[in-house]
């Protein structure tokens, strides 16, 4: 599956001008409020209408300026959760979540009961949508989306109007349908959490356009040292993402050691079988970096690397990226320990990574 | 209670009432959605026109039917020869005249209705396969249901008070075209009528609250069933 979007639209104040495309697996549209990400999916959609541009998907125009094509959005088999659910209130959960089973114009993506199961909806069917929590009313709303027969599903910061405890539950379930359906999404959101959790490509938005696109690894060991991102979303801290796969559990330690391209991480706290895809978190601030191996020291990680190259100083230190072996990391120091260590691009170091974050792998990663 | 040819009256009443709410109810769907979703050159003039009669001297509209639909109307010669259909001095024209003056009201209403759909709910329908017919019959119909039977029983009501475009158009013939105000009003122009006027004055007030009872009871019973048990109103 591959979506091609090359949209032109003036939005008010806003000149949305945006290229990109997106393969399979999650994308994730990433930028501040009012930076257009929501204008690009009712563009996708067919609820908005763009100047100018092209929208295809898997090769099939759904819109195309030149040639005069338009498809009409309910032609478009694009299943779409909006941020405040939308359900239709005088249906009960049942009728909401089969409405679009109805006018289904192609495969179906999952069986009804497949849906319920993976949403935990079976309790719902006869409710009705006002007497829902907020949760419950986005799994009902993804079920319904899901069950139209869709070819892409596009999710509108579907977890902004939620509470914590609520975010973590249509996480896990967002989670769980990209591991059990092959189904692209398209995905918007301001969160660097959900980034991290559910992206396999990120596009970068800021003023109507894109600043940065790609593979969510790349990308993000390129942001500290993007010069537009740092304008346009401020100096955070993203870290960086390495996809990875267990490979032993040490019960007696409560350890298990992740195998990924640059070596072995070890964690406590992993859940899963040998083998099981995971993707590991890295704050940049929690890598420390030695020109020496160390020894006598209680972190488990340390993994040799180069340097490739070294950002410009900013309030919080200063930002490097370390090649370990092909994976690159981000470790965040201060400018005095750069200047003391000496370090520059090319030079060998040891990163010390002294937390790790680990969540279920995305379907879209490589084996 | 009531002498046979009063319960004629009321018979015939109700018979134009509900034929002209039933007529009115395509046309006033129809012009309410147009008004409410659609934007056209001619949008202001139409909704002009759709209102005309809620301003219009009541004889006016009677005069203009008595024109177009009478035996010799450009519409009624028409009607007549093709169709079979007479208007003129028969209750259907009472009818009609009925469903002219009531869609104004029946418009508002169902209007008023379609607005308050929320557009994103229609667009959240398209994006599930919903093409524009079935958006409409499944998503912007019931959940407009209240208002649109709201402007019915208003369209109804205005039917049972319909006079002066009823007199012009159709006259006032006992058992065809002589509906309660009709009659009060022969009433009142014959000596010792007054007793009898009196007694349909009180049946007209009986008629119309009950009409305004039920619109509310069913308003009430439509938005539960819609909206469910937490909605008050």
């Amino acid at each position: 599956m591959t979506l091609e979007v090359t949209v032109e639209k003036r939005l008010g104040s806003l000149g949305l001008s945006v290229a990109f495309s997106s393969p399979r697996g999650i994308t994730v549209l990433f930028g501040r409020s009012g930076a257009g990400k929501t204008s690009v999916l009712n563009a996708v959609a067919g609820l908005l209408r763009p100047e100018r541009g092209r929208i295809a998907l898997d090769g099939e125009t759904l819109y195309d300026s030149a040639a005069g094509v338009d498809l009409p959005a309910h032609r478009r088999r694009i299943g779409y959760v909006f941020q405040e659910a939308r359900l239709l209130p005088h249906l009960r959960v049942r009728g909401n979540l089969l409405f679009g089973a109805r006018f289904a114009r192609g495969p179906a993506v999952a069986e009804f009961a497949q849906v319920i199961d993976l949403l935990g909806l079976d309790a719902l069917l006869d409710r009705r949508p006002h007497d829902l929590s907020g949760g419950e009313r986005q799994r009902v709303a993804l079920g319904r989306a899901l069950l139209s027969a869709p070819r892409l599903l596009l999710m509108d910061e579907p977890l902004a109007s939620l509470d914590a405890p609520r975010k973590e539950e249509v996480m896990r379930c967002i989670e769980r349908l990209r591991g059990a359906l092959r189904l692209p999404i398209l995905y918007v959101s301001h969160s660097m959490d959900e980034v991290v959790r559910l992206a396999d490509t990120l596009v970068i938005m800021a003023e109507g356009r894109v600043i940065t696109a790609g593979a969510l690894g790349d990308t993000m060991a390129r942001l500290p040292f993007d010069a537009k991102f740092d304008a346009h979303l401020g100096h955070f801290e993203a870290g960086s993402v390495i996809d990875a796969r267990i490979a032993e559990h040490d019960a007696a330690m409560g350890l298990a050691r992740l195998e990924f391209g640059g070596g072995s991480l070890y964690a406590s706290g992993v859940a899963g079988s040998i083998g099981q895809r995971v993707r590991v978190h890295v704050l940049s601030r929690d890598v420390a970096l030695a020109r020496t191996r160390p020894e006598f020291i209680s972190m488990l990680n340390i993994l040799p690397g180069t340097i490739r190259r070294i950002g410009s100083p900013h309030d919080a230190g200063v930002d490097l990226e370390i090649d370990v072996r092909g994976t690159p990391l981000i470790a965040r120091i201060t400018v005095k320990s750069r200047v003391d260590l000496a370090l520059a691009p090319g030079d060998s170091v040891h990163a010390l990574i002294k937390g790790v974050a680990i969540h279920p792998a995305g379907a879209g990663q490589p084996d | 209670m009531l002498d046979p040819q009063e319960l004629e009256i009321l018979a015939l009443s109700l018979k134009v009432a509900f034929w002209s709410m039933l007529g009115s109810l395509p046309l006033a769907l129809a012009l309410a959605w147009l008004l409410a979703r659609r934007e056209f050159p001619g949008k202001t003039l139409l909704d002009a026109c759709v209102h005309l009669p809620l301003v219009l001297p009541p004889v006016v509209i009677g005069y203009l039917l008595l024109i177009v639909f009478g035996r010799h109307g450009a519409l009624g010669a028409w009607l007549e020869t093709h169709l079979g259909w007479v208007f003129a001095f028969r209750w259907t024209g009472a009818a009609l005249a009925a469903t002219i003056m009531g869609l104004p009201l029946a418009v508002r209403a169902m209007r008023q209705a379609i607005d308050a759909v929320d557009p994103r709910l229609e667009a959240a329908a398209s994006t599930l396969g919903a093409g524009p017919m079935a958006l409409f019959a499944s998503v912007t119909l019931p959940l407009a249901l209240p208002g649109i039977l709201n402007g019915m029983l208003l369209a109804f009501a205005r039917s049972l008070g319909e006079f002066g475009a009823t007199i012009t158009f159709v006259s006032s013939i006992p058992g065809e075209t002589q509906t309660l105000p009709l009659a009060i009003y022969a009433l009142t122009q014959v000596p010792g009528g007054d007793e009898r006027a009196l007694r349909l004055c009180v049946l007209a007030v009986l008629l119309s609250l009950g009409a305004l009872i039920a619109s509310e009871l069913l308003l009430r019973r439509a938005r539960h069933a819609i909206h469910g048990e937490a909605s008050s109103g």
